[in-house]
């Protein structure tokens, strides 16, 4: 780290919205000094992509900052005029953005793309091109440099945004989540790739992510955000080691643990919207160690040590311990038990492309079974199958032994019963007309005709899925992310299902709520004796859900096993490559026991609340 | 790409045969007698006779179908009934003073459609964001017949004399000779054409400039002259294309009224006058023209939204 004056520093900046003048983000203070890269974390709605872009002097349509200042090489951003920003932009100042495939302009060639970030004589900036090219490991040929966006992989875009980025040798690099969309090893080059550049340019960056487990990898100082605030700054390791803050902890403790040793444990509640914002001290109402002193009046900043300062009036408070659910992580079946679900040289694809190839695959009553694989490996498709959405599939596919239909419109009410899906993104696969109610009833209505004590039906689906009973009035668009898919949840529960397929349900959900969901799940699993099969492209999410997994490579299944097996000893390179690809994200032990009991904290389930 | 023009290419000649079909069915096929129904009760049995062989009507239907699509593409349409002049020499001249109509007003409506359009997306909420979406919704409501007729009251019977109210063609000069006699009927297309093309425009500009690649080429530091003519305008011509090719395409119907309006000697006011005489070889003529020119527009349109889509022009 270089003791030279730091390259930005941000004063009490303040932004609100226009125009309800709600303050998305307020008393934020940091700076970054020159090759150092700062971690922001932050789920959705805390404000971070927000900060990102006003370090660009960029507001979001429906923003202004309304306090503070930005200053960036001692240049204050407020103070410059239209041109002057303009200027700055691009060339002391650059952005990599969150989706580089809808960031690159589709219609410009990558070499428009890449020369238009700085002016100077045709040959000069070319040579620039390929040497920027080179230093983010892409070709510099002729031949790439004519290619359009969509000619390249996820990865290349980001890498083609990396080099844009790098183009005029900035002083400061603000990068938006650049690894969302990612898989796994595509996200290990580019973060390799980034940390290399900073390191090369001697460049100060801001990492706006919320995915903890990179930041910690990544970082050498992490900012945690909450509702427009830092709640917490320091070094990483301070940060990761001694979490002063609450939010901090219980962030910490959702992150999922690819070896399992920690429980994943979710935070009750959600984040408040800009708009509805407590009085006082923003976590207070989802904080275990909140009095009534903490929502009167927001703490000031508190320094913990050596630049780690720290919003919270009980800093450095151990929280009390957090009960987590104890993690099986094999399938437990008699010598008797028949596989409820039964696949055998299945083959699947769209028109003469074929997706799904020699797929067998057993899943016993009670177990929860992961579909792991990147994208593009055929998991989605698969899952589609078993529930009768996708037809175009031969081989043999049996429920109870019985066997069934390609598809769902050929399927009996009751074998259709039996199967419940829930889909990726709650904001999509909630019809947004219809309240919660008849979203729940829909699916029984659909089996079994008229239903006679609908009410009761809807409660208890509320109540297994940890939601009140005066959400069944509601609409989707007045529920939360978490709250939306749990509707979801409940719908597919409504109607007594055996097996559930859950298909990436956490992915467009922050990490809070996600181990919530996940609690949620396993403990339906165990209550209701529910067989699950849970696709995910997360590894460290497997195993602390499933107790089996088949990992998915281009269609084919490559392994499949217990889950304590497979993680011990995988036998496939591919299932080692994705393994060793995965940011491993670990935390000191004291961090999830309690230091006073000298145990662990895996105890008896709480019910989640939201 | 080329692969895929020749597909669009094959696809419009197949509309234009089943044009041809439709055509030859609803007036060579009338149930009865066509040349009955053309000659009317009075005729003699000399003349039904002669025009039934001018006409092709003896065997069957398929034979009948052939023949007279023989004659359609190899330009003979036969003569007109009611001047006795071959069909092409009637109408061609009609066809080539209705595309220099049409195609004055494209020219003037389409980029002045979509400058307006671009304009009013980047002042969006403003005064003058507003204004057009209110011209243009009232313009895009009205028939072409009132707009014509509004501005005849305005700019040149009523208010002002600016332009004549009809157009007068004195025998053997082209059309364009006397300009001012064009502005009316050209004003009234262009105004009926626009307001659509204007709209789609300045929503799909707007749906341009909210995208990331935008607010990226604004984070690179890039001029806003540069942000909104390499960045943006080429991503909303494609789907923008399609809208003017629709509204080219009605350009050929709505013509139709104007012409008659105008008194303009084009196809639009021939095929008026050939309906009312009854004259078969001009009526099936004309619509088979229309028809091509339907086909052709919207080829053209696929060309430009195929060129400016890298991913299908680079599609192996």
């Amino acid at each position: 780290m270089s003791n030279s004056a730091p390259t930005l520093v941000v004063d009490d900046l303040r932004i609100v919205g226009v125009p309800s003048m709600a303050s998305i983000i307020d008393e934020l203070t940091l700076e970054v000094n020159p090759g150092e890269i700062l971690g922001v974390v932050g789920e959705s709605g805390s404000g971070k992509t927000t900060l990102g872009l006003s370090l660009l002097n960029y507001c979001k349509e429906g923003t202004k900052v309304e306090g503070g200042t930005v200053s960036i090489r001692d240049n204050n951003l407020a103070a410059l005029n239209w041109r002057q920003v303009r200027s700055l932009r691009g060339r002391t100042v650059a952005y990599i953005p969150q989706s580089p495939a809808s960031a690159l302009n589709p219609a410009l060639r990558i070499s428009t793309q890449l020369r238009e970030c700085i002016s100077g004589d045709s040959s000069t900036v070319l040579s620039r091109v390929r040497e920027v090219l080179r230093e983010v490991a892409l070709p510099d040929d002729d031949d790439f440099l004519a290619r359009y966006p969509h000619q390249l992989s996820g990865g290349q875009q980001q890498r083609v945004a990396i080099a844009m980025a790098f183009m005029a040798r900035p002083a400061l690099i603000v990068m938006d989540e650049p690894t969302t969309g990612l898989d796994v090893s595509t996200q290990e080059h580019v973060l390799l790739t980034v940390r290399e550049m900073c390191k090369t340019y001697d460049c100060a960056a801001v990492y706006i992510s919320h995915d903890m487990a990179v930041v910690a990898e990544l970082a050498d100082r992490i900012a945690v955000m909450y509702s427009g605030r830092i709640v917490e700054i320091g070094r990483t390791a301070d940060v990761l080691d001694h979490p002063a803050h609450p939010y901090t902890s219980r962030l910490l403790l959702a992150v999922p643990d690819l070896e399992a040793i920690r429980p994943m444990v979710g935070i009750p509640g959600n984040a408040p919207s800009p708009m509805g914002r407590p009085q006082g001290c923003a976590f207070a109402p989802r904080c275990p160690l909140a009095d009534s002193g903490c929502s009167v009046e927001a703490p000031k900043a508190v320094t913990m040590g050596e630049r780690h300062s720290v919003r919270c009036f009980k800093a450095g408070r151990a929280l009390p311990p957090t009960p987590a659910r104890p993690q099986r992580e094999r399938s437990v079946r008699a010598p008797e038990d028949r596989p409820v679900i039964d696949i055998s040289g299945l083959k699947a694809g769209y028109g003469k492309f074929t997706v799904l190839e020699d797929i067998s695959l057993s899943v016993y009553p009670g177990d929860c079974v992961a579909l792991l694989g990147e994208s593009g490996s055929g998991k989605t498709t698969l899952s589609r199958c078993i529930a009768g959405l996708h037809h175009n599939f031969t081989g043999g596919l049996t429920l109870d032994g019985e066997p069934l239909a390609t598809s769902s419109f050929k399927r009996s009410p009751e074998q259709r019963r039996r199967v419940q899906y829930i889909f990726q993104n709650p904001y999509e696969s909630l019809n947004p007309r219809r309240t919660v109610e008849e979203l729940i009833l829909q699916p029984v209505q659909a089996v079994r005709g008229r239903v006679r004590n609908a009410r009761d039906l809807v409660a208890t689906a509320l109540e297994r899925a940890s939601l009140r009973p005066d959400h069944a009035r509601r609409y989707p668009d007045q529920l939360s992310g978490g709250e939306r898919q749990r509707v979801a949840i409940a719908r597919a529960l409504a109607t007594e299902p055996e097996v559930l397929i859950c298909d990436e349900i956490t992915s467009a959900l922050d990490v809070s709520v996600q181990s919530s969901l996940v609690d949620l799940l396993r403990g339906l699993q165990a209550e209701m004796g529910l067989t699950l099969l849970f696709i995910t492209h997360n590894i460290a999410l497997v195993r602390n859900m499933a107790q089996q997994v088949a990992v998915l490579e281009r269609g084919r299944i490559v392994e499949f096993g217990d889950v304590a097996d497979i993680f011990k000893d995988p036998q496939h390179a591919y299932t080692r490559s994705l393994m060793s690809a995965t940011p491993n994200f670990q935390l000191p032990r004291q961090a999830y026991s309690d230091p006073a009991a000298g145990a662990s904290l895996l105890g008896a389930p709480d019910p989640v609340q939201l | 790409m080329s692969r895929m023009l020749f597909r669009r290419s094959l696809f419009g000649l197949f509309t234009l045969w089943i044009v041809s079909i439709v055509v030859f069915l609803a007036t060579q096929a009338l149930p009865g007698d066509a040349a009955q129904a053309i000659l009317g009760r009075e005729a003699t049995p000399e003349r039904l006779a002669a025009l039934r062989a001018q006409l092709h009507l003896g065997g069957s239907l398929p034979e009948q179908y052939f023949s007279w699509l023989g004659h359609v593409v190899t330009f003979n349409m036969g003569s007109s009934l009611a001047s006795g002049n071959p069909v092409v020499d009637t109408i061609g001249p009609m066809v080539l003073n209705s595309t220099v109509l049409m195609f004055a007003s494209a020219v003037i409506a389409i980029p002045l459609a979509v400058v307006i359009g671009t304009w009013s997306a980047l002042k969006k909420d403003t005064g003058v964001d507003h204004v057009t979406g209110v011209v243009t919704l009232v313009l895009a409501s009205l028939p072409e017949f009132v707009v014509g007729v509004l501005l005849v009251l305005l700019l040149s019977t009523g208010l002002l004399h600016l332009f004549p109210a009809v157009f007068v063609q004195i025998p053997g000069e082209h059309v364009w000779t006397h300009p001012d006699q064009l502005v009316l009927p050209v004003l009234t297309l262009v105004l009926a054409v626009s307001p659509y093309i204007i709209r789609i425009m300045r929503a799909t500009m707007l749906e341009v400039l909210d995208s990331q690649y935008v607010q990226q080429a604004r984070l690179k530091g890039l001029p806003e002259r540069e942000v909104i003519w390499r960045h943006a305008i080429p991503n909303a011509i494609g789907p923008v294309a399609q809208v003017i090719a629709l509204q080219l395409a009605w350009l050929i119907g709505g013509v139709v009224i104007v012409e008659y309006l105008f008194r303009f000697p084009g196809i639009g006011f021939e095929l008026i006058d050939s309906v009312t005489n009854r004259d078969l070889p001009v009526i099936q003529a004309l619509v088979i023209i229309i028809a091509l020119f339907y086909v052709i527009v919207n080829l053209l349109a696929d060309v430009v939204t195929l060129a400016v889509n890298p991913k299908v022009r680079t599609a192996q």
